[in-house]
C-alpha cells in the first residue's frame, strides 16, 4: 500500500512539475497544465494510474473541500451582504434559468421529469476551482466580470445544500443499499428522514463553528506550537469532511459552511495561511484526477453522443449566461469573460452525480455519460479562455487605437502606468496636471472606457503580456510605473520587463516591505511602499495636533521617511545574510520588533542640534 | 492708525529662550497681524497671493527673526524671493508697497561689542542688514533702523524684561504714530527712541 502510494506520489508530482510550467510558458493557465498532466498519466495515454481512478478522485476532491473552506473564510457576513443583490440577481437567475431549460430539454428527449430535474441541477453548476483559479491568475477578480462570476459561483455553492436535501425526494425506485453505496449511511433511511438529516448536519456545523471551534483553537494557540495549530486546522477540515460523508453529504459544502461561520473568528488569517498550501497542492491533484478520469474508452465508443451532449450543455449554459450578463448590463468583453468562464460543468456535478448514483435517481450508464461530459467541459474552459484572451479580447481593447494609426508615434509616450485603480489614477492625474501624458495599461474594461472618454491613452488588457507592452511602446519608454494592486502580478510584470525591456527604468508600488524585499531581489531600485508616506503624513499631523511646531513636525516626518527607507535597505541586506524565509508570520513580528528597537536607539526625528539655542548656550556658558 | 504686519520666522521656536518671550509683548490689536511663517509654511510652499494681500493691507512691515549666520532664517528669504514680485513690489509698475515702512527686529547670540569694526564679527549690525535695507528701499518703502536684542546667551532675567518692555513700547508708539519718519530714521537702533 505504502509502496504504491509512494509510486503514485512520484507520478503525480512529476507530471505536475513537467506539465504546469510548460502550460504556463505557452501562456495557458495552470489549470490546463494540470488537466494535461492528468490525461498524460491517465489510463488512456501512459497508463501510470487508472485502476484507482475512483479513489484518486476521492482524495483529490479534498482540494475542492479545502478551497471551499477558504472561500467560506473569505466571506465575512458583511462582504456577503454587500454582494447580496448580485448573488441573488445574477446567481439565482443563472441556476434557476439553466435548470429550467435543461429540465425541459431532458423531458423532451424522453427522461422522466425527476431524472431531468436532477441532471439539470447538476449541470447548472460551474467549477469554482477552475473559474476562481483562472480569474485570479488573470487578475480579473475585481473587474465586473470577476465580481459577477464570483457571485454566481457563490450562489451555486450555497444552492448545493438545498439541492442535496432535495435529491432524495426525487428518487423513483426505493433505495437499494447494496448498490453503489460509498459509505453514505443515509441511503438506507426513508427520503424524508434523509432530508431532515441533511438539514440537521448543517445545523450542527453552524452551532459547533460558533461555540466549539473558537475556544478549541484558542487552547491550541496557547501552546505556541505552530505545527499543532496546522494540525488542528487540518483536523477541523478533515473532521467536517468526514462528518458530512457519514451522513452522505458533500464534504465541500460542510467545510464551506464552517468557513463562513469562522470568517469572523480571530483565527481567520491563521487558518487561511495554514490551509492554503494544502489547498493548492490538492487542487492541482484534483485537476489531474479530472484529466485522468476522462473515460476515453467510453468517449471512443459513444463519441457522437458525448460530443453532442457536451456541446449542447456548453452552448445552453453559455447562451443563458450571455443573456444574464446582458441583462445585468455587462460590457460585451466583460460578458464574454463571464459567459466563457462559467460555461463548464463544475466539480459539484461529480458530487451530485455520485449522490444520484447512490440514491439511484439516474441509471448508471447515463451517469457515466454525464461524468464524461462534465470532465470534458471542464477541460474546454481553459482552452476557450486562451482563445478569448489571445484572439478576441485584444480587438476590444485596441479598437480605438486602430482608428488612430496616424498618430501612432504620438502614442509612444515616454511613461507607462500599469494599473489605474486609485493609486495609479492619482499618479496619472498628477502627471497630467503637469502636462505629461502617460500611456495607461489596465484590465478593467469599464474603467478603460471611462478613461478614454476623459482623453487618456489607455491600452486594455493584462499588463504582463509582452505583446500588449510592445504595442504600448514599452521598447521606447523611459519609465514604467507599476500601480497594480496585486503584488504577485506586480512581481510577474517586473520579471517580464526585466526579461524583455531591460532598458526601461521601473518604478514599482508595493503594499508593504515584504513584497518590497522580493522586488529588491529582482533588482528594482525605485520601490514605493503604499502606506509609508501616508502614515507618516498622518503621524506628522498628530504631532501638530498635540502641540508640536508645524515645521518641527514636518522635519521629523521627513527624517523618519529617510531613516525608514535606509532601514528598509539595511534589513534587506540582513535578510540576505540570514537566508531565513521560512516562517513568514513569525519573521514579520521579529522584524517589527527590530524596527521598534532601532527607532528608539536612533531616534531619527531629533537627531540634530539645528537652531537649538539651549545647546549653544550650554557650550558658551560652560567655557566662561 | 497705521496697521502693522509682523513677519516672524523662527525654525525652532520651542527651543528659543528670547523670541518666545518677546512675542508676549506684541500687543493684541486688530491693527497688528502676526504671521508665524514656519508654522504656516512648514514645507516652504508659500501662499504668495495671500501674503501679497496682507502686505497691501498693512503700513508697517516688521521682519522679526533670530540673526542666523548674519542673515535671516531661510524661510524668510524664501518669502522675500517669492512674495516681492517683479512688477508688483518693484520694477515697472511695481508700486504696491510704495510709502510703507519696514524694519527688522533681530536677536543675536553675540553681544554689541563683537559686532564692531575690529571686533570678532568685523561689521556692525546696520552694515550686516544692508540687503534688507536695499530690498525695502527697492520696493519704494522707508527702511527704519533695527530693534536688536544682543548677547542673548548670557542675558539675565532683568535684562530680558527690560528688552521686552522696550519692544512693547515700540509697538505701542508705532500704533499711536508717536514718532515721525525723520525721528525714527535719526536713531541708530530703534530701542534708543523708546528710551
Amino acid at each position: 500500500m505504502s509502496e504504491s502510494f509512494l509510486y503514485q506520489a512520484v507520478v503525480y508530482l512529476a507530471a505536475a512539475l513537467v506539465c504546469v510550467p510548460f502550460a504556463k510558458k505557452l501562456g495557458m493557465g495552470s489549470v490546463l497544465g494540470y488537466l494535461f498532466a492528468g490525461i498524460l498519466i491517465g489510463p488512456f495515454v501512459l497508463g501510470f494510474i487508472g485502476e484507482e481512478g475512483e479513489d484518486i478522485m476521492h482524495a483529490a476532491e479534498f482540494g475542492v473541500v479545502m478551497m471551499l473552506f477558504l472561500v467560506g473564510l473569505e466571506l465575512e457576513p458583511s462582504a456577503f451582504w454587500k454582494m447580496k443583490n448580485r448573488i441573488l440577481g445574477v446567481g439565482m437567475s443563472q441556476v434557476l434559468v439553466t435548470a429550467t431549460v435543461i429540465t425541459g430539454i431532458g423531458i423532451a428527449i424522453g427522461l422522466t421529469w425527476q431524472s431531468a430535474l436532477a441532471v439539470s441541477l447538476a449541470l447548472a453548476m460551474s467549477s469554482t476551482a477552475i473559474v476562481i483559479q483562472t480569474l485570479k491568475e488573470k487578475g480579473l477578480m475585481n473587474a465586473e466580470s470577476g465580481k459577477s462570476s464570483f457571485a454566481v459561483l457563490l450562489f451555486q455553492d450555497i444552492a448545493v445544500i438545498p439541492i442535496l436535501a432535495l435529491l432524495p425526494l426525487l428518487a423513483v425506485t426505493s433505495p437499494d443499499a447494496s448498490h453503489g453505496n460509498h459509505g453514505g449511511g443515509l441511503a438506507d433511511l426513508p427520503a424524508w428522514l434523509q432530508t431532515i438529516a441533511v438539514l440537521g448536519a448543517v445545523g450542527v456545523i453552524i452551532l459547533a463553528g460558533n461555540y466549539l471551534v473558537s475556544p478549541f483553537l484558542r487552547i491550541i494557540a496557547k501552546t505556541h506550537i505552530r505545527e499543532l495549530f496546522t494540525a488542528a486546522a487540518l483536523l477541523l477540515v478533515v473532521g467536517i469532511a468526514a462528518l458530512m460523508q457519514t451522513v452522505g453529504l458533500s464534504p465541500a459544502l460542510g467545510t464551506f459552511l464552517a468557513g463562513v461561520v469562522l470568517a469572523n473568528s480571530e483565527f481567520k488569517h491563521e487558518l487561511e495561511s495554514d490551509i492554503d498550501p494544502f489547498k493548492g497542492l490538492l487542487l492541482g491533484l484534483f485537476f489531474i484526477a479530472v484529466g485522468a478520469s476522462i473515460n476515453f474508452e467510453l468517449i471512443g465508443k459513444e463519441t457522437l453522443t458525448i460530443v453532442g451532449l457536451t456541446l449542447g450543455v456548453l452552448i445552453t449554459k453559455t447562451v443563458i449566461l450571455a443573456s444574464i450578463g446582458m441583462f445585468s448590463k455587462l460590457k460585451t468583453d466583460q460578458n464574454l469573460i463571464f459567459m466563457i468562464g462559467l460555461s463548464q460543468v463544475g466539480e459539484f456535478a461529480f458530487v451530485l452525480f455520485s449522490f444520484m448514483n447512490q440514491t439511484q435517481i439516474l441509471e448508471p450508464h447515463l451517469i457515466e455519460l454525464m461524468m464524461a461530459v462534465t470532465a470534458i467541459s471542464m477541460a474546454t474552459t481553459p482552452i476557450f479562455f486562451l482563445i478569448l484572451e489571445k484572439l478576441i479580447l485584444p480587438r476590444f481593447g485596441t479598437k480605438e487605437k486602430d482608428d488612430k494609426t496616424a498618430d501612432e508615434i504620438d502614442q509612444q509616450h515616454k511613461i507607462i502606468i500599469a494599473g489605474f485603480s486609485h493609486f495609479g489614477s492619482t499618479i496619472g492625474r498628477f502627471l497630467r496636471a503637469n502636462g505629461i501624458e502617460a500611456t495607461i495599461l489596465d484590465n478593467d474594461s469599464d474603467r478603460v472606457d471611462l478613461l478614454r472618454k476623459m482623453g487618456f491613452k489607455v491600452y486594455y488588457g493584462d499588463a504582463t503580456r509582452v505583446d500588449l507592452l510592445h504595442s504600448a511602446g514599452a521598447d521606447q519608454a523611459t519609465l514604467l510605473i507599476s500601480a497594480i494592486d496585486d503584488p504577485e502580478i506586480t512581481l510577474h510584470l517586473v520579471e517580464v520587463m526585466n526579461k524583455h525591456f531591460p532598458n526601461v527604468e521601473l518604478m514599482i508600488r508595493t503594499p508593504h516591505r515584504f513584497y518590497g524585499y522580493e522586488l529588491m531581489e529582482h533588482g528594482v531600485k525605485n520601490i514605493y511602499r503604499d502606506s509609508l508616506d501616508t502614515s507618516i503624513r498622518l503621524g506628522v499631523d498628530v504631532l501638530k495636533k498635540i502641540g508640536f511646531r508645524s515645521y518641527t513636525a514636518t522635519r521629523a516626518g521627513q527624517n523618519f521617511l529617510n531613516y525608514d527607507e535606509t532601514a528598509f535597505k539595511q534589513l534587506f541586506e540582513f535578510r540576505k545574510d540570514q537566508k531565513n524565509y521560512i516562517v513568514r508570520v513569525r519573521e514579520q513580528i521579529e522584524e517589527q520588533e527590530k524596527l521598534l528597537q532601532n527607532d528608539l536607539q536612533v531616534n531619527p526625528t531629533t537627531g540634530d542640534h539645528a537652531w537649538d539655542s539651549d545647546h549653544m548656550r550650554n557650550v558658551v556658558n560652560s567655557k566662561v | 492708525m497705521p496697521k502693522i504686519l509682523v513677519l516672524f520666522a523662527h525654525p525652532r521656536l520651542e527651543k528659543s529662550k528670547i523670541n518666545r518671550q518677546l512675542l508676549t509683548v506684541i500687543p493684541s490689536s486688530s491693527d497688528i497681524t502676526f504671521q508665524d511663517l514656519y508654522e504656516l509654511y512648514p514645507d516652504f510652499n508659500i501662499d504668495v497671493e495671500a501674503e501679497k494681500k496682507l502686505l497691501s493691507e498693512h503700513d508697517i512691515i516688521i521682519f522679526m527673526h533670530p540673526f542666523y549666520w548674519y542673515s535671516c532664517p531661510p524661510l524668510l528669504k524664501q518669502w522675500i524671493d517669492m512674495v516681492l514680485e517683479f512688477g508688483w513690489a518693484y520694477g515697472p509698475g511695481g508700486t504696491a508697497l510704495k510709502g510703507k515702512w519696514g524694519f527688522d527686529v533681530i536677536s543675536t547670540g553675540g553681544t554689541e561689542e563683537v559686532y564692531q569694526h575690529g571686533a570678532r564679527n568685523r561689521f556692525t549690525i546696520p552694515e550686516f542688514l544692508a540687503p534688507f535695507d536695499q530690498t525695502v528701499h527697492l520696493c519704494g518703502m522707508e527702511y527704519l533702523p533695527p530693534f536688536t536684542i544682543q548677547g542673548t546667551h548670557r542675558l539675565s532675567t532683568e535684562e530680558i524684561d527690560e528688552k521686552k518692555l522696550s519692544l512693547g513700547k515700540l509697538f505701542q508708539g508705532l500704533l499711536e504714530s508717536k514718532w515721525s519718519i525723520d525721528e525714527l530714521k535719526n536713531v541708530e537702533l530703534l530701542q534708543q527712541i523708546v528710551g
